[in-house]
């Protein structure tokens, strides 16, 4: 495999922060070389610089081809080969599908206006390549995550681009999609296009790195063939502790008191997207980790936000058996509920404000005399769970935005928890976090049950499910298809009940 | 990673670190828009040394503070993402309410009552129009803007209102604690009070969150319909209050008063900081920067301009501050 693009001693400063200390970088052709590291280890500050996004410190060299190369923007790195794939996919919505691919390079007509027939012919071509089946004409946002992600690799592809970025590609995917994903990346890798991929999900990276090499704390501190390294190894590598002392073993806080209990619930209003949900009835008990489980499109975040007050709903919500209206966030979170949500840029956070500002939010009136906010209490605080979460930033008033994405995650989950609700409910919470910090939020959560906090965790992750649910219930295109005790949930019977 | 910033910090001897600290100043945007300020004061007193006389910077205070006061109410309505284009109705309306109550026969409170009724009339319509109904605020202050400038002219038909006021009441307008002017004193009281609130208080942390991301906002607890509404009242409550001072003034209610005006508010607002985007700005910046746009025009007169060309320079200040703005925190945030 031959050597494409090197990185030879690559720093990055921000203001307080040293994100990257004299990395080293080898990436090759034809090789899926996988990039680990804890949450604000650098990984995406190293790609930003390879885009061109960032411009590293002076002293480091990056070479492409044998040559020395400063990479000047985006736009410079798009020509040079290479191309990335954000989380956040950058895909016009409004658009065909081919419209995207040929945005801002579209083919022009001897008029001068469009050339539509040839740009959807091109598509059509870039995609059949890849063994996609969406066509040229299909409006954007039409599309799944999943399938969306497919249009951005075209559109790399139709670039001609050597060397493709993929940051946390999977995070958002259903397991299915995951699968086509990790498929379409060896097959780039088979046509000879080398592949830097970041991920914190263990299985994915074994199944598909050629290489792996893991950042801690700005530097590089192993790289070597997949062939060589082990589970055990990387997670050492990576968070300096061994693999069989991060994650504790389960201990039930669960009692047969009914805490929460949920009786028909449905949309209110159905709508063409999402699963129909319908007549759904569980209980929540005290003390429980309660999980929810289902395929993508099962109406698992629906239902949450029917709980919490941010989708009208039908049927009846109990707290302490007295039947309760819950018409707003606000409602839900007077009667004790709290919501980590899924999406933390849109939902989840206010990026132009602080880490103190954002974890307060929740809570706020619990450091105010007279609407007065104490500044000092309010610090102290979030300095606490700064700490006890491990957040990785200079201080407590830096903006959320320039936090690494799992720390970002990490902070939505302090803004919660630190409002001591009595059931809170979190949807997808160790998405994009570590391995590490995901044992320390397995056992956060273990801890508040037994201080009598009724939890209930939707997560796409069924092994996460499996290690932390005292029950598990299952739901399949809007209704419960099986609740399970922890000893009858196996990944099998759960499985079976999400697709049977 | 390390935390470079926190030990460098404690290293550094405290001379260091209060230059530093100074140094940090120039990221804050008021500092800059008030560098920017005396710079043109010190240009136009090399012209001519009476624009430094008590008297002169007395009278300059005064012919801004109308509109420093109201870029105070529109500030908050522009961090919250929203816009307030009704604010020079408003204002009109209640001086011209005022006018008609004290012609009617009416006391002063009464009178100043209902002219700060008006104020929250508008602002009720337009943070009802906004939350209730779902407009847009551009279109939905456009609305009241016009609907209120047409009950002006209908009501007085182009022709001025002139009533007779007790002596108590002008002294809202003309009156003087010691050498400043009491609309001067009443800018800088509410500012001082708006500036603590949106800094200090929930209400303002809320008003902020609301701005910079609604949805987050919301789902955090933050009841953003009600902050929206409250905002648009203090805006139009705010303005009602200028319109008062304004026709304690000059004793006569225009049928175009306030006409025009809510576009020197906005850029006041824009100059001091406040992005349209909502999330960000400040109470100060906006009054500063309301107070630059102020000594430009005095500059204007005294340095014997076309005052028709002050439009122009404003626009200029305007589109410079705020680029300067954007292209400093490109360079220095980077954040993509
Ligand atoms: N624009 C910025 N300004 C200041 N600090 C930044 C900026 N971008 C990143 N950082 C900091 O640099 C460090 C590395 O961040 P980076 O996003 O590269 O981490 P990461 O390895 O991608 O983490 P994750 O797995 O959580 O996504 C973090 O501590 C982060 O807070
Ligand atoms: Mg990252």
């Amino acid at each position: 495999m031959t050597l494409f693009l090197e990185m030879h001693g690559i720093s990055k400063t921000f203001p307080g922060v040293k994100a990257l200390n004299r990395v080293d970088l080898h990436l090759r052709l034809g090789e899926v070389h996988v990039l680990a590291g804890e949450n604000g280890a650098g990984k995406s500050t190293l790609m930003k610089i390879m885009t061109g996004v960032y411009r590293a410190d002076p002293g480091g060299a990056i070479r492409i081809d044998g040559q020395d190369t400063v990479i000047k923007d985006p736009v410079h790195a798009r020509a040079l080969g290479i191309s990335i794939i954000y989380q956040e996919l950058a895909v016009v919505n409004n658009m065909t599908v081919a419209e995207n691919i040929y945005l801002a390079r579209e083919p022009l007509g001897r008029t001068g206006l469009i050339d539509r027939r040839k740009m959807n012919a091109d598509a059509r071509a870039v995609l059949a390549e890849l063994d996609i089946s969406i066509a040229p004409d299909t409006r954007v946002g039409n599309l799944s995550i999943g399938q969306k992600q497919m249009v951005e690799i075209a559109r790399a592809i139709s670039y001609r681009s050597k060397l493709i970025i993929m940051d946390e590609p999977t995070a958002s995917l259903s397991h299915h999609e995951a699968t086509t994903l990790t498929r379409m990346v060896r097959k780039l890798a088979a046509q000879n296009i080398g592949i830097v991929y970041i991920s914190h999900r263990m299985d994915e990276i074994f199944e598909i790195a050629d290489r792996i090499t893991v950042l801690r704390d700005g530097e590089t501190v192993d790289s070597r063939p997949a062939a060589d390294m082990t589970r055990e190894l990387l997670v050492r590598k990576m968070v300096d502790r061994e693999l069989s002392q991060l994650f504790g073993a389960h201990l039930s806080h669960a009692t047969h008191q009914v805490l929460m209990s949920v009786r028909g619930l449905g949309l209110k209003r159905p709508t063409a997207q999402g699963a129909r949900v319908s007549d759904v009835s569980f209980d929540l008990h005290r003390g429980e980790i309660l999980g929810f489980f289902g395929l993508v499109g099962a109406g698992r975040t629906e239902v949450m936000e029917m709980i919490f007050g941010s989708r009208s709903h039908v049927g009846t919500i109990a707290i302490d058996g007295k039947e309760v209206r819950i018409e707003s966030p606000s409602d839900a979170i007077g009667h004790g509920i709290g919501f980590v949500t899924e999406d933390r840029k849109e939902q989840g956070l206010v990026l132009g404000m602080s880490v103190r500002e954002n974890f307060s939010l929740t809570h706020l009136a619990e450091y105010c005399r007279l609407d007065v906010v104490n500044r000092r209490r309010e610090t102290e605080a979030c300095h606490g769970f700064v700490r006890s979460l491990g957040i990785k930033t200079p201080s407590t008033e830096q903006k959320v935005l320039n936090l690494s994405g799992g720390n970002q995650q990490k902070v939505v989950i302090a803004k919660w928890v630190a409002r001591r609700p009595r059931i809170l409910i979190v949807d997808e919470p160790t998405r994009g976090i570590d391995i590490g910090a995901k044992a320390e939020v397995h056992a956060l959560l273990n801890r508040l049950t037994s201080e009598g906090m009724s939890i209930i965790v939707v997560s796409s992750d069924l092994p996460e499910i499996l290690a932390i649910s005292d029950r598990v219930i299952v739901l399949k295109e809007g209704r419960i298809s099986g609740i399970l005790g922890r000893d009858d949930a196996t990944q099998e019977q759960v499985m079976l009940a999400a697709t049977g | 990673m390390s935390m470079s910033g926190q030990k460098s910090a404690t290293a550094e001897q405290t001379p260091q670190r209060l230059w530093h600290g100074l140094a940090q100043l120039r990221h804050v945007r008021e500092v800059n828009v008030l560098l920017a300020m005396l710079i043109v004061g010190a240009l136009i007193s090399l012209y001519t040394p009476y624009f430094l006389t008590t008297n002169n910077l007395m009278g300059v205070f005064r012919a801004f503070s109308l509109t420093a006061i109201m870029s105070i109410g529109m500030v908050m309505v522009i961090i919250t993402g929203g816009i307030d284009l009704s604010v020079g109705s408003a204002m009109g309306l209640a001086s011209l309410v005022t006018a008609l109550c004290f012609d009617a026969g009416f006391g002063t409170s009464t009178s100043i009552a209902a002219g700060v009724g008006v104020g929250v009339t508008f602002g009720l319509a337009n943070g009802l129009l906004i939350t209730a109904v779902g407009l847009p605020p551009f279109i939905a202050t456009l609305g009241t803007l016009s609907i209120g400038r047409g009950m002006m002219y209908m009501i007085t038909h182009g022709v001025p209102v002139t009533p007779d006021t007790p002596e108590a009441f002008s002294v809202l307008g003309q009156g003087y604690v010691g050498p400043v002017p009491v609309p001067v004193v009443i800018m800088l009281a509410l500012m001082v009070v708006f500036a603590l609130v949106m800094r200090r208080t929930r209400f303002g942390r809320h008003v902020y969150a609301t701005g910079g991301n609604e949805h987050a906002a919301r789902l955090s607890g933050v009841k953003t319909d009600r902050v929206k509404l409250a905002v648009y009242v203090l805006s139009s409550t705010i303005a009602s209050l200028a319109g008062i001072i304004g026709f304690s003034r000059y004793l006569s209610a225009e049928p175009a008063s306030g006409f025009g005006s809510e576009l020197d508010v906005i850029a006041a607002a824009a100059i001091g900081g406040a992005s349209l985007a909502g999330g960000v700005g400040s109470v100060t910046g906006a009054v500063i920067g309301a107070a630059l746009v102020g000594v430009i025009a005095n500059g204007v007169v005294l340095l014997n301009i076309n005052t028709y060309a002050q439009q122009a320079i404003t626009g200029g200040v305007i589109l410079i501050a705020v680029s300067l703005d954007v292209l400093r925190s490109k360079l220095t945030g980077g954040n993509g």
